[in-house]
């Protein structure tokens, strides 16, 4: 960041990654902003404008957008308004206004409930049982939500996806992004209440609003700023219709197994089929979250391998397989946690690297605390989307001061501009090398793994099928 | 980088903690004399402890201070402490519901997060609640305790306000609102925002009249009130049942010599608030408040106990108390070595010893460094035979002394 007011003011713009991509490059060939190589194949993070030498661009995941331009990082950004309320929700003191909306980005933020869970309006929730459990992406909507409603007692599981999957068995209740009412529906699931659009928004830094000119790159978007106020009054869904059949069985089976979406899809989808686990509806090319296995005793719901440790922790699920990453992250923040490593799985190497820029004269971690000790890295701007981790490693090696900066993804993205060290996973280096990256730690490597719930161990009717299948898996190792 | 305090909190220097200790102690005594025992309760309490009596509104809710504990994965939040009350209520069902009546104190700090960073997220109350009592007799102790206690902190002109909950939602009901709308109402007037009662016409002519002659004026006797009852002759029955539990509060109070002002809007924040509400103010400042909250101990799974308590505000008062120099000025001796020696230093402290031993404030100068602040000087010598030199700083005068109990015999002679 820099704040020194005889540089010349450059303008910086946070641009959305995702669902909003190809709409925002579109708007931006329009706009002839001059960010040529722009466009919906786009794999660069940095974008420099040939009309406007100050404006650059940098590509962010939407989540991260409104907390980088609060903070100042960025003069602009571009993003769903959802997560705009999802920053406010929480942090109303933030330094962000929000400018306009823009014609595109589709979809709605709703509460949801499963269409089997027998809850069917608002205040439906009012009166029935007191412990509601919640999951969202959006942790902060879900409890200004509750909290607005008045819900007794609640808990909110923040999650990194496939909220949809969660009602009924694994929360009662599911705040997530959908395109309309219909394909919610279409999903098992019934609409409580539209909190908010979800549609594109113009927000800038309050600061550069006051201090800075941007009048050029404002009026650029002259014609497509949209002159009616957006507010985000909540409305309230009367679902008359109710699922007539169910299209899963919600017959409780005695384990519970959650399987990861994403990367470690296909070679997980393998590897079950080598230990002669029958899947239909997971492969390397096919996903149904709530796939169909070859036990009767089991089932399976496929789940991001971010949420499992916690899932598996409060017992949603007995076994999940997941990242060794997440089972430490899990397992540093939460040290007594109920959550234990059954079996190393052997695939889906991955290396936990600390990571700075290429120009950055420090080879390893002490020649880096000698340099934040001196003063003239102070404090080192730390992302990761492995927070406890980069915790922990930081306080291990005595680093400090710190400010750890969560991200949602593209980590390696915000070296160097907005952040100084990247504690990232790495398959093999080529993404480092390609962002003028350079290793200077290894912490740990970490392949897929079998997790599970000692409580789930210690039933004596789980155990022996926890014991089967993990002797199934061993066999194909 | 600066090492500074976080946003919103504040060191408390010795100037500080002498007129914090002044107000504690003198709110102690009287508690203790009044027969309120003292209880702590912990910073660190569920959240839902506080969300499920529904009685903080959902504003006050979003500006607590939570987080995951260390079993943080069964979702369930901690917060530090938001409310003096909620915890007292909780200790009370979770030890003391076996007691017919309850007579509680505390002094803790409350959370509470603050948009501008300007004001203390972190605030000290001290408080009472009398658990177990109906009687408006224990709203006019509470009232009359408040005000002793004022009173021997020095500050003679208190303001009290009264204002009344169940009054006030009764008046509500009658607006014709949905339930939705009629929490939000309550909620926006606890808030502070008595202009949306003025854009909400009742359908009742009568009950606006009510409504505004209660907004505008400030009744200064239980006569104001008589008037306001015989003016709504058809008003509903619970708010006839309110102004007469009013009535009978403002009267004891009229024939116990306490002057008050009635004002309605003398509420603020909490919703556990059911009958007569009362603010403690000083040249306009609000300085403490308190109320009857019979709800709160059944809604959190109690028995039906009723209670009612207040809170005094200790950083606006510590603003308000002039400075002070510490408590019981007895002398202070400073205590000085001839020579750093091991053996000085020995009788350094064994003099020391004796003279706190008999009561006295003592401190050493070792490398007569810094300003202190004292009445009595002693020079240690470098052997144990030589004399003591013993100094009256304010007389100026020296002289020389042979053993520790000449010492203890010069100052209490003089002091």
């Amino acid at each position: 960041m820099s704040n020194s007011k005889d540089l010349p003011k450059n303008i910086r713009l946070a641009l959305p990654k995702g669902r909003l991509l190809p709409a925002t490059a579109d708007l931006f060939n329009e706009l002839a902003l001059g960010f040529e190589s722009f466009s919906n194949k786009t794999r660069r993070y940095r974008l420099h404008s040939v009309r406007f030498p100050r404006l650059s661009a940098k590509i962010f995941q939407e989540k991260d957008i409104p907390v980088q331009v609060a903070i100042g990082n960025y003069d602009l950004g571009i993003c769903g308004f959802d997560w705009i309320e999802e920053l406010l929700a929480r942090y109303p003191a933030s330094a962000l206004i929000k400018i306009s909306s823009l014609n595109y980005g589709e979809g709605n933020i709703y509460v949801t409930a499963s269409s089997q869970s027998g809850i069917s309006d608002i205040p439906g929730l009012q009166d029935k049982k007191d412990n509601w459990s919640i999951v969202s992406e959006y942790p902060n909507l879900a409890e200004a939500f509750a909290l607005n409603l008045r819900l007794k007692v609640f808990s909110i599981f923040p999650i990194w996806g496939a909220a949809e999957v969660y009602p009924p068995e694994d929360a009662d209740l599911a705040v997530l992004w959908g395109k309309n009412e219909k394909v919610i529906t279409s999903r098992g699931l019934i609409c409580l209440q539209e909190l908010m659009p979800a549609n594109a928004f113009l927000i800038a830094n309050q600061g550069s609003l006051e201090n800075k000119d941007l009048s050029q790159i404002l009026a650029c978007f002259g014609s497509k700023l949209v002159s009616k106020a957006q507010t985000s009054v909540p409305k309230e869904l009367k679902t008359q219709v109710r699922a007539a059949t169910p299209y899963y069985s919600t017959r409780a089976k005695e384990i519970k197994l959650a399987l990861p979406d994403g990367h470690q899809q296909a070679p997980t989808s393998q590897f079950l089929k080598r230990a002669g686990i029958d899947l239909e509806g997971y492969a390397e090319d096919q996903l149904d979250r709530r796939p169909l296995i070859n036990l009767d005793w089991a089932e399976v719901k496929v789940i991001r391998p971010q949420d499992m440790p916690l899932q598996v922790a409060n017992g949603n699920f007995d076994l999940a397989i997941t990242g060794e990453d997440w089972l430490r992250n899990h397992l540093y923040r939460f040290p007594s946690s109920p959550v234990t490593k059954l079996l190393d799985l052997g695939f889906g190497m991955v290396r936990i690297v600390a990571a700075v820029s290429h120009d950055m004269p420090v080879a390893n971690v002490d020649e880096l605390r000698v340099l934040v000790q001196s003063g003239r890295l102070t404090p080192i701007r730390v992302a990761s989307e492995y927070v406890n981790i980069a915790d922990k490693y930081l306080r291990d090696n005595r680093i400090s001061p710190y400010k750890l900066i969560p991200t949602w993804g593209a980590s390696e993205a915000f070296v160097p501009e907005d952040a100084d060290l990247l504690i990232d996973n790495a398959q093999t280096g080529k993404t480092l090398t390609l962002h003028k990256l350079k290793s200077i730690d290894v912490l740990f490597e970490s392949t897929a793994c079998l997790i599970g719930n000692k409580g789930s161990l210690d039933s004596p009717d789980k155990r022996g099928k926890i014991d089967f299948l993990i002797r199934k898996l061993r066999a194909a190792l | 980088m600066e090492n500074q305090t976080c946003k919103g909190m504040r060191d408390l220097l010795p100037d500080d903690m002498l007129r914090f200790r002044h107000i504690e102690d003198k709110f102690r005594t009287c508690c203790l004399k009044w027969g309120y025992q003292e209880v702590k309760t912990p910073t660190l309490e569920y959240i839902h402890l506080f969300t499920s009596t529904g009685t903080l509104t959902p504003g006050m809710l979003g500006k607590v201070y939570s987080f995951l504990d260390w079993n943080g994965w069964s979702g369930e939040r901690v917060v530090l402490r938001p409310d003096g009350t909620i915890p007292i209520a909780r200790l009370y069902i979770n030890n003391l519901a076996e007691q017919e009546i309850a007579r509680l104190s505390y002094i803790t700090n409350i959370f509470s997060f603050d948009e501008t960073g300007r004001e203390n997220r972190e605030r000290w109350q001290c408080g009472v609640e009398f658990l177990g009592s109906a009687e408006a007799a224990a709203d006019a102790e509470i009232i009359l305790l408040a005000r002793e206690v004022m009173h021997n902190l020095g500050f003679d002109k208190l303001g009290l306000r009264l204002s009344h909950a169940g009054l006030v939602k009764a008046l509500v009901k009658e607006l014709g609102l949905s339930p939705g709308e009629e929490t939000k109402m309550v909620s926006r007037l606890l808030d502070g925002d008595w202009q949306a009662l003025t854009a909400v016409k009742s359908a009742k002519p009568e009950i606006d009249k009510l409504l505004s002659s209660l907004l505008d004026l400030k009744g200064k006797s239980s006569g104001f009130l008589h008037n306001a009852k015989a003016l709504s002759l058809q008003a509903s029955q619970d708010i006839k049942s309110n102004l007469d539990d009013f009535i009978t509060i403002a009267t004891l109070l009229d024939s116990l010599g306490c002057n008050y002002e009635i004002d309605i809007k003398a509420i603020t924040g909490f919703e556990y608030y059911t009958g007569t509400c009362f603010q403690l103010s000083l040249g306009g400042e609000t300085v403490g408040s308190g109320g009857r909250y019979n709800d709160l101990i059944p809604l959190m799974g109690g028995r039906n106990v009723p209670a009612c308590g207040f809170a005094l505000y200790v950083d606006p008062l510590m603003n308000l108390l002039p400075l002070r120099s510490a408590e019981g000025d007895e002398p202070k001796v400073l205590v000085k070595a001839e020579d750093v020696t091991p053996e000085a230093i020995e009788l350094c402290f064994s003099l020391a010893k004796s003279l706190r031993d008999a009561g006295y404030t003592t401190l050493f100068d070792f490398a007569s460094q810094g300003k202190f602040d004292y009445c009595w000087s002693i020079v240690v010598p470098k052997k144990k035979s030589s004399p003591f030199t013993i100094t009256n700083r304010k007389q100026g005068k020296q002289r020389r002394v042979v053993s520790i109990t000449e010492i203890l015999d010069v100052i209490e002679r003089q002091s």
